[in-house]
């Protein structure tokens, strides 16, 4: 399945990129953000404070996951 | 409804007098401004960028507004966010709710706010005089949405 997966704010700019592609089986949300967080270059996926939204809502890390959807990882938002 | 996300500045003024122009039902308007400040956390702060989810962002405050509209007795509610370069000085935010009664009004108005604090996805990069620096997000907001 593929999954196309955004970072926005700190997180793009700890990542260097603002989305990517990914090629495999993702039971869950929180599945992907393992895949990655284990590369170099994608630590800033380990912090606890991660929030998470998939198809553009917020979501929880154990969100389940179909082939085609967009997930995206961001830290505490700062609006208003 | 409305939901607004634009680079553009605006008007709090008018967009209250809007609120309530159209509809002489309207007893009660409770508006809030959120504004950019020139100091944070113990630094002078000469601007900010506000970057957002684009998609995302839209449906979020829509999201909260439904919520609001299904709480309270409104007769329009309406939400504003500027995203992009910012002054300080300049209006970031704008949340108003028209009701009969005050009560609701000013119940869905901080209701609204609360949440979008917390939901909503905007991320504020302050310019400071040691360079850029994100905003990071208060603890102080979580408890404020969950009194709802």
């Amino acid at each position: 399945m593929s999954i196309n997966v955004l970072f926005f704010a700190r997180y793009s700019e700890a990542i260097g990129l603002d989305s990517l592609e990914m090629e495999g089986d993702f039971a869950t949300v929180d599945a992907v953000r393992q895949a990655l967080a284990s590369d170099e270059g994608f630590e800033v996926l380990k912090e606890s404070s991660l929030m998470c939204a998939r198809n553009q809502e917020l979501c929880s890390l154990d969100e389940p996951l179909q082939a085609g959807d967009e997930v995206a990882f961001f830290p505490p938002v700062t609006g208003g | 409804m409305a939901i607004r996300v634009q680079v553009e500045a605006f008007d709090p003024g008018a967009e209250v007098n809007a609120m309530h122009a159209a509809n002489v039902g309207v007893g009660a308007v409770v508006s809030f401004v959120g504004y950019v400040r020139d100091f944070n956390e113990g630094r002078d702060v000469s601007g900010m960028f506000l970057e957002h989810y684009p998609g995302m962002t839209e449906k979020a405050l829509a999201k909260i507004a439904v919520e609001a509209e299904q709480r309270w007795p409104l007769l329009k509610l309406e939400v504003l966010h500027r995203i992009g370069a910012l002054e300080p000085g300049e209006p970031i935010v704008f949340v108003a709710a028209a009701s009969a009664h005050r009560q609701a009004a000013f119940d869905a108005c901080a209701f609204v706010m609360d949440y979008l604090k917390t939901r909503a996805p905007f991320w504020k990069k302050e310019n400071t005089p040691e360079g850029p620096r994100w905003v990071e997000g208060r603890a102080s907001d979580h408890a404020a949405a969950e009194r709802w």
